[in-house]
């Protein structure tokens, strides 16, 4: 057994020379009826090189970024990674460490994590972040909670339908036990947010205001607008983001008085993975700090005075606070956050706002040069960062086919999730895709 | 303005990346768009965008490189030495395993793409479903929880859920006053209140106890097997019968797992509910905190409940299934932190039966070998055979006014890190030992080496506990100070 040291004999000897009895003895505790019935049916052990061999195999059973152009966004994107990020993710002392109880021998994880923190501050504008959540969707579900705690008797959530799908359906899986309303807010004409409607119906029973920026359709909602309705009304407002390199040349969420700001870091140094692992990313202002969900790394000093840093405030946390905690999270999405913070770290100012207006610059060419053809449009003329969606006068299902069979992955159909958008698609572009990738979508859907 | 590499609070092992790097640097060279380059005004409104972010240091890559490798060096790891933390099962994480998580149908597939591209990956979902539920005895099972606690969540929904089809959502939740925090925590988030169940003497659930709490408004007995003692709830048949005669549902919490595999199945005590740690039994790195996951298993009863969308396998053909009505819904974005159960179904690709089964006996022999070694030296609260952990206390060494919190530090200077302390909450002063099964004897032996000597340190010098660790670079911090004046991040202003 390669991962076993012990031998039969190791074991035998261990029992002996301790006296613990033999293996049949310490698990009497075990009911015979139990025991009787535990032998495992699994496959053989396979050999390592078998191993990879499968693993190989199942892996070449599924198409991926770089075996098809694809033009997949919505929620995970496909972003370059420079090597050191995988180079230094994969040192053990980072990989093989546990959650950083010990601080005098975790300085490494726990520096990153403050650093961390201190970049999604950054990229908010909140002067708070915590050490991170499972991803985009639990998070924005986690802050909707953290509204509902900080606004007591206010019971409804007013969340747009220009949030991504699957966040607002876990949203709604997060709060179904709980006395929390779920009131969607229609999408206006132009696949924003409907603020007259908002202006019309938001109350003071509102604990928060939901929406994403950029919003699920690429777009950027008028967030000056919904701002001072929420504030009229007394309510939080929470944004969530999906693509986190907007933040590179989109104003902070701060900016514009957002009180729980989410998203989702996986663009950063971190792999599509079919979806997961990803990070989400979690930060709010400090007067809400002590109703955050989730760990927290702060800078203290040693006994000899040296900077340091610890865990802290877990006050609010499950494992002191019990069921009176503010989430029943007990992990946070190190590595992946690592992983975040050494490519925003690589990138630096200037980098990270240059990868945003390519992705900006890339996705404007195909935009124009796709609605250039015959039908295709915008159904929604506004301006986008790295998504768009696309009208299609030829079924949706039909046109990606139609890539597919010419080698490109195309964008999502949202009749999915949006039926009155049955003939739209959501196009992402990241600077993966080039100038020469996008002249050869164009020409493909010229001919269909 | 200073130079950035100028303290004035005393001198960091390592400055923050903030303080690093200066104007004009950069660890990247981004390619070409093959475009002019744009105003990013002409195409986004003035109002909506920023200039670059003040604050983000300028650094080099080899400066990048050479921050994180000095903080890697900081930590202590599964890699460099024995971690025998309680109930957190830190064993060997495979090589192989990283590499099969990075291979591009992996890593670079899209979740969106369509599922006649991704049957590789579905087939590896089906397929490691088939697996947890023949190892924990129960036939179905979801894969999207992103961690223990979000198993927890899912798993008290369906709960709730199948409760509700039945009639009544009911109200409370028996915990037994072992449980891990976030049993009662999952438990407030689904709308249950907490009805704590006191252990017997023997340190298990007392049927007699059960009997007493159980009613019709109980939803369920959320347990953990064996406990956070490391003890086998003996008991938990007839539990299981009083729980499930009113009703009621038993949710186990599969933290420790790695003392079942070959020897005992969830679903074979009368469990309804299981979830499962990948990164813990299923030797997924635990990454610093995480990612993690943890997978659900469920009876047939509980099947119609289970998050979307659902794995299936139709004539040959993998696919996801949204289409289940009475599904408590999603969790999480996509299907799952996907690149932790690759990893999980390499692993038990790579052991079989047989070496699952070794898995768990060689943990309990380790597990057993250390409380006795340590016998004479320590006091063991409930002194019977353990399961994969063992539970000590400070008891014999508070007559030199030595805790736990002393020893712990004290076997830092000793190469180790310590085990789970003050933890579970019965022991006062616990210190709860898991060897897990990836230790060879000679580091066990150092272990219990170590721990002898500082129990005769205790005795003799106990000044040199109580100002332990010495001998790494930093020593205790200063928790308070963090808590009463929070610094959650860095700022210029902090110099």
């Amino acid at each position: 057994m390669r991962y076993i040291p012990a031998t039969d004999n190791d074991l035998k000897a261990m029992l002996t020379d301790s006296g613990a009895g033999s293996l049949d003895e310490i698990l009497a505790q075990v009911p015979r009826e139990i025991r009787d019935k535990a032998k495992l049916n699994l496959s053989p052990a396979l050999d390592e090189m078998s191993l990879m061999r499968h693993m190989k195999s199942l892996s070449d059973d599924n198409a991926h970024m770089d075996s098809a152009l694809t033009f997949l966004g919505a929620g995970t994107y496909n972003h370059f990674i420079p090597s050191a990020v995988g180079h230094i993710l994969s040192r053990a002392e980072f990989f093989t460490a546990y959650t950083p109880y010990q601080p005098e021998i975790s300085q490494g994880t726990l520096q990153a994590i403050y650093e961390y923190q201190t970049y999604v501050a950054l990229l908010t504008g909140m002067d708070v972040a915590n050490a991170s959540m499972y991803d985009g969707a639990s998070a924005l579900a986690e802050a909707v909670l953290m509204a509902v705690r900080i606004k007591k008797k206010r019971k409804k959530i007013y969340l747009s339908r220009s949030v991504h799908p699957e966040y607002r359906e876990t949203v709604k899986t997060y709060t179904r036990d709980l006395p929390i309303d779920i009131i969607e807010i229609p999408l206006a004409e132009d696949g924003k947010t409907d603020v007259i409607w908002l202006e019309k119906n938001l109350n003071e029973e509102a604990a928060a205001v939901v929406v994403q920026y950029p919003n699920f359709f690429g777009t950027i909602d008028d967030m000056q607008t919904i701002a001072s309705i929420v504030s009229d009304k007394g309510a939080l407002f929470v944004s969530a983001t999906t693509e986190v390199i907007s933040l590179g040349l989109l104003k902070a969420p701060a900016d514009f008085g957002v009180d729980i700001a989410v998203a989702e870091g996986q663009s950063l140094g971190n792999p599509v993975n079919y979806g997961g692992p990803h990070l989400g990313l979690f930060a709010t202002k400090t007067a809400y700090l002590r109703n955050m969900p989730g760990r927290l790394v702060g800078e203290t000093v040693d006994i000899d005075g040296k900077r340091g840093y610890v865990l802290t405030l877990s006050t609010r946390e499950q494992h002191i606070r019990r069921e009176k905690a503010t989430s029943n999270i007990c992990s946070n999405q190190s590595l992946c956050a690592l992983a975040f913070t050494i490519h925003l770290s690589l990138l630096g100012k200037r980098g990270l706002k240059e990868l945003a207006k390519t992705n900006l610059a890339l996705a404007q060419y195909a935009k124009e040069k796709i609605t250039s053809l015959n039908g295709f449009s915008l159904p929604f003329n506004s301006p986008t960062f790295n998504e768009f969606v696309i009208k299609c006068e030829k079924d949706t299902h039909q046109v990606n086919k139609f890539l597919l069979d010419k080698g490109i992955i195309g964008g999502l159909p949202l009749g999915i999730f949006y039926p009155e958008l049955e003939d739209a698609i959501l196009f992402c572009v990241t600077e993966k895709i080039s100038k020469e990738d996008i002249d050869k979508l164009v020409e493909v859907l010229s001919d269909i | 303005m200073t130079s950035k590499n100028n303290f004035n609070e005393s001198s960091p092992v390592e400055p923050v990346i903030f303080e690093r790097g200066s104007e004009g640097r950069t660890g990247v060279m981004l390619a070409p768009s093959g475009l002019e380059s744009i105003n990013e005004t002409d195409i986004l409104p003035i109002e909506f965008t920023r200039d670059e972010i003040d604050g983000i240091p300028e650094v080099s890559e080899v400066e990048v490189v050479r921050h994180f490798t000095r903080l890697s060096q900081l930590n202590y790891s599964v890699d460099g030495g024995f971690y025998p933390l309680g109930s957190c099962t830190m064993k060997y994480n495979p090589k192989i395993n990283e590499d099969v998580a990075k291979l591009q149908g992996f890593a670079g597939s899209h979740p969106y793409q369509p599922e006649e591209l991704s049957q590789g990956n579905l087939k590896l979902m089906y397929e490691l479903q088939g697996m947890l539920s023949e190892i924990s005895g129960l036939p179905h099972v979801t894969l999207q929880p992103a961690a223990g606690a979000h198993g927890e969540m899912a798993g008290m929904m369906m709960i709730r859920a199948c409760h509700e089809a039945r009639g009544n959502a009911r109200s409370k939740v028996l915990i037994p006053d072992t449980a891990h925090g976030t049993n009662p925590a999952t438990s407030a988030l689904c709308g249950y209140d907490v009805i704590p169940v006191k252990s017997n003497e023997r340190g298990v659930i007392d049927a007699g106890e059960i009997e007493r709490l159980m009613d019709g408004e109980v939803a369920a007995l959320m347990l953990t097997n064996p406990n956070t003692l490391g003890l086998f709830e003996e008991n938990i048949l007839h539990v299981a019968e009083i729980v499930h005669k009113k009703g009621g549902l038993i949710y186990c919490d599969g933290a420790n797992m790695n003392a079942l595999m070959g020897v005992a199945k969830p679903g074979d005590m009368g469990v309804d509910v299981l979830h499962i740690n990948l990164h813990k039994t299923f030797s997924t790195p635990h990454g610093g905190g995480g990612p993690g996951s943890g997978p659900v298993c469920i009876t047939d009863e509980l099947a119609p409940y289970l998050p979307v969308p659902v794995v299936e396998k139709h004539e040959g053909n993998y696919a996801l299934n949204y289409d289940r009505p009475d599904s408590i819904g999603k969790i999480k974005s996509f299907y799952g932190n996907f690149g932790i159960l690759v990893r999980a179904y390499a692993y038990i690709k790579s052991m079989g039966s047989e070496g699952l089964e070794r898995v768990s006996r060689t943990a309990i022999v380790n597990a057993n070998y250390i409380k006795e070694r340590l016998r004479d030296h320590y006091d063991i609260p409930y002194d019977r055979p353990c399961m994969h952990e063992c539970v000590l206390s400070d008891k014999k060494q508070t007559p030199y006014s030595v805790k736990t919190l002393d020893i712990a530090k004290r076997l830092i200077d000793y190469g180790f890190h310590p085990p789970t302390i003050y933890f579970p909450l019965v022991v006062q002063g616990a210190i709860m030992i898991e060897p897990t099964e990836t230790e060879p004897r000679r580091a066990v032996d150092s272990f219990c080496d170590a721990m002898i000597a500082i129990a005769e340190e205790a005795r003799e010098n106990p000044e040199i506990l109580k100002s332990a660790p010495q001998k790494v670079k930093f020593r205790r911090l200063d928790e308070v100070k963090a808590a009463r004046e929070p610094k959650l991040r860095w700022t210029a202003s902090v110099k």
